[in-house]
């Protein structure tokens, strides 16, 4: 054999293996998620993980276009009758599970009740329900006791939970036991003998799923999926993310860490962008159950001294670009949202006038727990931020750093701070659930059944409720304008501005759906 | 010999069952509640006490610790509270990377460290003893994330031989796995061969000192029989006790190691289990652990009256 021969032969020989991987990659999407899926049914938890497992697995009856409004996703269409009590929805023909069975009408129904009985605005179709029943294989209809027209956009929003459609002996599980049988009906399969939690979830397309022959809307449209398999590789170190996507060992990362933008920035193969542009509302949470916030008259006196964009710029950083101020109560960008006493929150501020009403509030210096947790960075620096602006107004701050495991426990607790509770923190909410009325949580006024913190409001309960009979979009955004007119008068939360966070992937990724969560389909390379 | 070491083995019962009661005890009075992690934001406070429920949280902690202890003794840990994965399957799943890390970081240490002790020993007071000691306090003082950074920036973003993270399972080839493991392992072994590289050279050193050594000197042995043959030998117990103690170390540092370099291991397994008050695995996990370290120290024990025949129990 010749030299050259033989060394040709062992470049080719060594070479084999990439070459294979390589071509290999080209047909897997490697995604770095916001965290650990840790559990896959989006019905049973309302993690954000979950669901966007859910939208890749699961279809769903409608689908938000771009424009928020719901559109028929597995549905064909959808026929509401003159007194608005019966929806008549009829399957597209073809749908099938990942066991090939067909969808039927019946598997909806069963999934819809399960979500119902989970999901806060399932519980208000509960509530509503005179009765579903089955019509044909490929037909059922959903009988009220009385009309809510936002019945389509409560089966077809993204927010946790959504309303995943699952086979009959699926939906039939407890819904506060996790399902064990992971069929689905979504454009991906789940591959469970390949997830090992904290590490990878694998998904391969589904050769089954028969998608809408129209372009990607968003949730609606053409689900098309162009990559064999999605890969998530769950990688807790940002740097650690950072380098592999630098490395071309992933393809896109769901969060990278603002302070590494600038290194990503600086690749020329590597895209930041933002592609959930619903983003996420920051709020402060007041304990309405204890001094010295149980009075509303002390929670509002804080508004002067909330900088807004002290808030966005310690937890993303000076790009304005990835955050939108200023923002009222309902998610910017959104139909319903409004300008309406956003002064309250916007011009100059001045903490000397939040210490005045402070005082004549009646606040007399008693310690304000502020719990903080530190494994999020962007909550951390939110609450660090709420820490300076109080005292900055004369309040005695105790600002209390935990993970967010202890943070979640602590502040279901609703003793007084000194017996272990607390007074505050900060959260976000995605910017999708807070974007209307009926799945606004901190906006509600339902005090001890109501969200962490305990906001006793009827008013605000009673334009919520008129929110779900509202007839047009025009007699939405009245009730959504006195709502808000309330939050600055009541302040159950302060909101503290629109977070963007952008994602970064390879270049090579082209046609990313963006709207909201990360969806899989449409995306493709190249 | 036999009867010590069936002594030693029984010995472990009592041990184990002092940490399985320590565990469970430490669990059940830390804060944090998985029920109210699984329910969510959207969640009424009858949802959580349904869920806490459900994942039996509200029984008396005898109760639940009698079970738990028994099903254990069938070889049972439990269920993950929030993956829904048996916690025996999760293990399986995580304990060849983190195996694999430590088999390979405790080779590579021991490979380079003991040299390193002797001929720092044997040139004692020179540039190479100086060496060898700066470069212990550095093993020492630079924590494993900090190497970690630089391995992976160096050997992965600039020169792109090697991966930033990962990792490839041994039966899918030795060199593949090699790759994924290399710069963790280096980056685990760094405060573990500052660790054994000084135990070994105060060891020699003494060692070094005694007649016997002298004698063999006179009788004309040459250097390398002597450091490695009559001192090394002598001077084992003491670097094999450290080896073992070490272990702890890198159980530790394979926590730190895995998240940097996303390897799925235990000790990535562990963390999450933590953040998220998922119990099962934590105790499994914990068990584990304490299992694996009892057992190293009896084999420890066992292994000095290989290095030192004198030692009879």
């Amino acid at each position: 054999m010749h030299r050259r021969t033989l060394l040709q032969g062992t470049g080719l020989a060594l070479a084999a293996p990439r070459l294979a991987l390589a071509q290999s990659n080209a047909r897997t999407l490697r995604f770095v998620p916001q965290g650990n899926l840790a559990n896959i049914d989006p019905v049973w938890t309302t993690t954000t993980l979950a669901r966007n497992h859910g939208l890749m697995v699961y279809d769903t009856l409608f689908g938000l276009g771009r424009d928020f409004q719901p559109k028929p996703q597995m549905a064909a269409g959808h026929e509401v009758s003159a007194d608005g009590l019966v929806h008549a929805i009829t399957l597209r023909p073809d749908l099938r599970f990942h066991d090939g069975a067909p969808v039927l009408a019946r598997d909806c129904i069963a999934s819809i009740a399960r979500w119902s009985k989970r999901d806060v605005l399932g519980q208000r179709l509960a509530a509503l329900l005179e009765e579903m029943r089955v019509k044909a294989d490929d037909s059922f209809e959903i009988v009220l006791k009385k009309p809510w027209p936002g019945l389509a956009w409560a089966l077809g929003k993204p927010s946790a939970n959504i309303c995943a459609i699952m086979p009959e002996r699926i939906a039939q599980t407890d819904p506060f036991t996790q399902i064990t049988d992971y069929v689905g009906s979504g454009p991906f399969r789940f591959r469970r003998s390949q997830w090992v939690p904290g590490s990878m979830a694998a998904y391969e397309r589904f050769p089954g799923y028969v998608a809408r022959d129209e372009p990607a809307d968003f949730l609606a449209g053409g689900k098309v999926a162009y990559f064999d398999r999605v890969e998530w590789h769950v990688m807790p170190d940002p740097a650690t993310a950072a380098a592999a996507l630098q490395n071309n060992e992933v393809d896109w990362w769901e969060t990278p860490l603002a302070d590494l933008l600038p290194v990503l920035r600086g690749n020329r193969d590597i895209a930041i962008e933002v592609v959930n542009t619903a983003g996420a509302l920051a709020m402060i949470r007041f304990n309405h159950l204890h001094p010295p916030f149980d009075k509303p008259e002390v929670r509002r006196a804080l508004l002067p001294a909330v900088e807004q964009t002290a808030f966005m710029q310690a937890a993303l950083g000076e790009d304005n670009a990835l955050w939108q101020v200023p923002a009222g109560a309902f998610t910017p960008g959104t139909p319903l949202a409004n300008g309406v006493g956003m002064e309250a929150v916007a011009g100059p501020r001045d903490p000397e006038a939040a210490k005045r009403a402070l005082a004549a509030a009646g606040y007399k210096g008693e310690p304000v727990v502020i719990l903080s947790p530190t494994d999020f960075p962007t909550i951390n620096a939110l609450s660090e931020v709420a820490a300076d602006t109080l005292r900055r107004a004369g309040m005695k701050v105790d600002l209390q750093s935990m993970d967010w495991g202890t943070l979640v426990q602590r502040r279901a607790k609703r003793e007084a701070p000194a017996q272990g509770g607390w007074n505050i923190f900060c959260t976000t909410w995605e910017g999708l659930d807070v974007s209307v009325p009926g799945s606004h949580q901190p906006i509600r006024g339902n005090g001890a059944q109501g969200w962490i913190g305990w906001s006793t409001s009827p008013r605000r309960e009673a334009l919520r409720e008129a929110w779900f009979d509202a007839p047009d979009q025009g007699a939405e955004r009245k009730i959504t304008e006195e709502l808000q007119a309330l939050v600055w008068e009541e302040a159950p939360f302060i909101p503290l501005g629109l977070l963007r966070p952008p994602q970064a992937f390879r270049r090579s990724l082209t046609n990313i759906v963006t709207g909201g969560p990360p969806l899989f389909w449409n995306v493709r390379r190249g | 010999m036999f009867a010590y070491a069936v002594r030693r083995v029984l010995a472990t019962i009592p041990v184990m069952a002092i940490v399985a009661l320590f565990v469970f005890s430490l669990l059940y009075i830390a804060p944090g509640d998985p029920a109210a992690v699984i329910a969510g934001d959207q969640a009424t406070p009858q949802d959580v006490e349904r869920i806490r429920a459900s994942l039996g949280l509200d029984r008396p902690f005898l109760i639940r610790f009698g079970e738990w202890v028994w099903n254990i003794l069938n070889g049972d840990m439990g269920v993950s509270i929030f993956t829904n994965l048996p916690v025996t399957t999760m293990i399986q799943q995580r304990i060849e990377p983190t195996v694999s890390l430590m088999v390979l970081t405790l080779c590579l240490a021991v490979s380079i460290a003991v040299p390193m002790g002797v001929i720092a020993a044997w040139k004692q007071g020179s540039w190479i003893d100086r060496a060898v000691m700066g470069f212990a306090v550095l093993g020492f003082s630079v924590p494993v994330f900090v190497v970690g950074y630089v391995l992976a920036y160096i050997f992965a973003l600039e020169l792109d031989w090697l991966p930033v993270q990962g990792y490839t399972a041994f039966r899918e080839g030795f060199f593949p796995w090699l790759e994924n493991l290399i710069l963790p392992a280096i980056a685990l072994g760094g405060v573990y061969i500052a660790l054994i590289a000084r135990i070994t050279r105060a060891t020699m050193l003494e060692v070094l000192q005694q007649d016997y050594i002298r004698t063999a000197r006179a009788k004309g042995a040459g250097q390398r029989n002597i450091l490695f043959l009559h001192a090394l030998k002598n001077a084992a117990v003491p670097i094999v006790t450290v080896i073992g103690i070490g272990i702890a170390l890198l159980i530790g540092g394979a926590v730190v190691t895995e998240s940097v370099f996303a390897i799925p291991g235990l000790g990535r397994l562990t963390v999450d289990a933590i953040l998220r008050r998922d119990y099962p695995v934590i105790q499994g996990v914990v068990l584990l652990f304490s299992f694996v370290y009892v057992l190293v120290n009896l084999l420890i024990d066992l292994a000095y009256t290989l290095f030192d025949p004198r030692i009879r129990y």
